[in-house]
């Protein structure tokens, strides 16, 4: 028995060599599969504070990781993981999220913030937050249905100044007050 | 079970065929009844439904249904080792929070489960043994987990861990530990032995040190702690841990490296560095040197060491046994520079690496190089968590971590506050992929 274990040890040892020997590339999905801990399968998050990247708009998933990178946007692990990927890398891994289904979240919001939110959302953000921001486009984030802890806690950085608004946005969130945003902040979290 | 139909070998020792050196006498007894008759439909079984192996049994049937799974778990219930921290110190309730079934991620993927323990792995007839019964398949991935080396301490017995818990599985165990800091009268002495690296989860004795620190400064201020790392040296998350301990636990607690058990007295209640350093202690927190899960060991999947399991590092295949991979802790893949760690994300990266590559070869496609990932957090505090992270990939068949990437959260603690959120983020998300 032992013997014939030891000669399974060689011809294993082969096969091994050769499969490392042929294997190809990382896949989009080899490098996306690996955010799952964190962002959930398929990057339905079921994480409060993380965001879900399922069905994002490309060109933000790819804006966020390489100013992660560059350290202009804040974070704690998300900077020292970007720095472990290529461009090349963030495109695969944007092409895949973007490509999964929408993950609607079930969270308890204040029913009366959430519809004050949707009429502010209407009148003030629904030009770039499209389908009740649902859509995303361009390098504008998909927000609906994202953790309301999330949601706050980014609009808290953006606040503090340590996320940079874009300029588009900060003359919209300016005249708005402190009930105002959390309204809409309600708003998002609620739609599915 | 049925036993007057069932005819049961002791697999162990036995004349079954399946004789394997070295191991104790005691052990589950595996039936030889076929259960689940594999019929032309390709098969892969998966040993251990714990971060691992719940990952790579459902990512197996999320990239080709055709392939039929079929996990095997001791457990009814998994709990999570991360975490369990909190609960030992008193800053969870219960272990609600820590524990997923599997019903949900069986259904919802067409997984196959046995309850039950494997006893015997066969892989010259593709066959694993189980409690339950025998079952063949196509490709094992074998995600067992950890083991104890307790005859390497002298003096360790059956009952040692009942009264000086490891706590380093998550359970019964931690509840020991937790009840025995909870009844240990102000002025006592913690004593928290830990091992040589490798073992499961490197931050994880210096997480419980601080938060039982944390535990014992606010509820039995006139009690200490001691921490006896058999390492030369902090081996994880150094310069955060060793600030977090001088800021705010300098005046109960002590870290002294360099001092590994070799011998313990649950009578006397001690344990004992080298013959020399007798350590006495009213808890004593005893975390034992590791091996791979034994029926990695014992199916002759470890390598020279006869501790952890030699797999080649895109594939996890077995060096040892062709058809067979082995993931997570009991897993050594070749490596260049620091291994991925022991941790639940490690685990659950490495099953999807394995699974991909798992279904391409089943199907005869090219294998394809790892991307992995780990991510760890470690509370400090009641309120503050720290974090370390990596991105792998591979080079010249070992993998390594991406130059110039990765890292520890920043020393002055800024981060700490919303680390502790994103920890418990981490924890939700990390149990849903496993239990969906």
């Amino acid at each position: 028995m032992k013997q014939r274990w030891s000669m399974w040890a060689l011809a294993a040892g082969t096969l091994s060599l050769s499969a490392t020997a042929f294997a190809a590339a990382p896949t989009p999905e080899m490098i996306s599969f690996a955010c799952a801990g964190c962002h959930g399968t398929n990057g339905g998050s079921a994480g409060l504070t993380m965001p879900s990247l399922a069905s994002q708009s490309k060109t933000a998933i790819v804006d966020a990781m390489k100013k992660f990178k560059s350290g202009e946007r804040p974070s704690t692990v998300m900077g020292r993981l970007a720095k472990g990927y290529t461009d090349a890398d963030f495109d695969a891994m944007a092409n895949f999220f973007s490509k999964q289904k929408f993950h609607a979240t079930q969270q308890v919001v204040d029913a009366a913030k959430a519809k004050k939110g949707a009429d502010l959302q209407e009148a003030n953000c629904s030009r770039c937050h499209l389908e009740e921001g649902k859509e995303g486009k361009d390098d504008t984030p998909v927000m609906a249905s994202q953790w309301l802890p999330y949601l706050q806690m980014q609009m808290g950085l953006y606040q503090s100044g340590a996320r940079k608004m874009p300029e588009k946005m900060a003359e919209k969130v300016k005249p708005l007050s402190k009930e105002d945003i959390e309204a809409l902040l309600h708003f998002y979290a609620s739609v599915k | 079970m049925t036993l007057d139909r069932r005819s049961f070998i002791k697999v162990l020792g036995s004349a079954s065929g399946l004789a394997l050196a070295g191991c104790a006498s005691q052990g589950p007894v595996g039936s030889t009844t076929e259960i689940m008759p594999k019929g032309g439909t390709r098969r892969v079984v998966v040993v251990g439904g714990g971060f691992g192996g719940a990952i790579a049994a459902k990512y197996v049937r999320m990239l080709d249904k055709s392939i039929e799974v079929v996990m095997i778990e001791k457990n009814r219930q998994f709990i999570s080792c991360p975490f369990s921290n909190f609960y030992i110190a008193g800053l969870m309730n219960d272990m609600s929070t820590l524990t997923i079934g599997y019903d949900k991620l069986a259904a919802n993927h067409g997984i196959k489960m046995v309850f039950g323990e494997v006893t015997a792995i066969d892989p010259a007839a593709k066959k694993v043994v189980t409690t339950e019964g025998t079952l063949a398949y196509d490709r094992l991935i074998v995600s067992p987990g950890i083991d104890f080396r307790t005859e390497e301490i002298e003096g360790y017995d059956a009952r040692t861990a009942e009264i000086f818990p490891h706590a380093w599985k998550a359970g019964a165990q931690s509840t020991l530990l937790r009840n025995q800091l909870q009844s240990m009268k102000d002025g006592g002495t913690v004593v928290i032995s830990m091992p040589l690296v490798p073992y499961r989860c490197p931050p994880g004795p210096y997480e419980r040190a601080s938060l039982i620190a944390s535990y014992l400064k606010k509820h039995k201020p006139k009690s200490k702690l001691i921490l006896l790392d058999a390492n030369p040296d902090v081996v994880s998350k150094k310069p955060l841990f060793t600030k977090a301990w001088s800021t705010y636990y300098k005046d109960n607690f002590q870290y002294l490296n360099g001092k590994k058990v070799t011998k313990v007295d649950t009578g006397a209640g001690l344990v004992s560095v080298e013959g020399i350093d007798d350590f006495k202690g009213d808890v004593i927190n005893l975390i034992p040197a590791q091996r791979a899960g034994m029926i990695a060991i014992n199916s002759g999947l470890a390598g020279d060491d006869k501790k952890w399991c030699p797999v080649d590092a895109i594939s996890f295949e077995s060096t040892r046994h062709k058809g067979i991979h082995v993931i997570g802790d009991s897993a050594a893949p070749a490596s260049d520079g620091p291994p991925m760690p022991k941790s639940g994300y490690s685990a659950n990266s490495q099953a999807k690496v394995c699974a991909m590559n798992v279904v391409n070869l089943m199907n005869g496609k090219e294998t394809i190089e790892l991307s992995g990932i780990n991510v760890c957090y470690s509370a400090i505090s009641e309120h503050e968590s720290v974090s370390i992270a990596a991105v792998y990939t591979v080079k010249g068949g070992k993998i390594m971590s991406v130059p110039n990437s990765g890292g520890i959260s920043p020393v002055d603690f800024s981060m700490a506050k919303a680390e502790h959120a994103y920890g418990e983020s981490w924890l939700r998300n990390i149990l849903t992929e496993m239990s969906t």
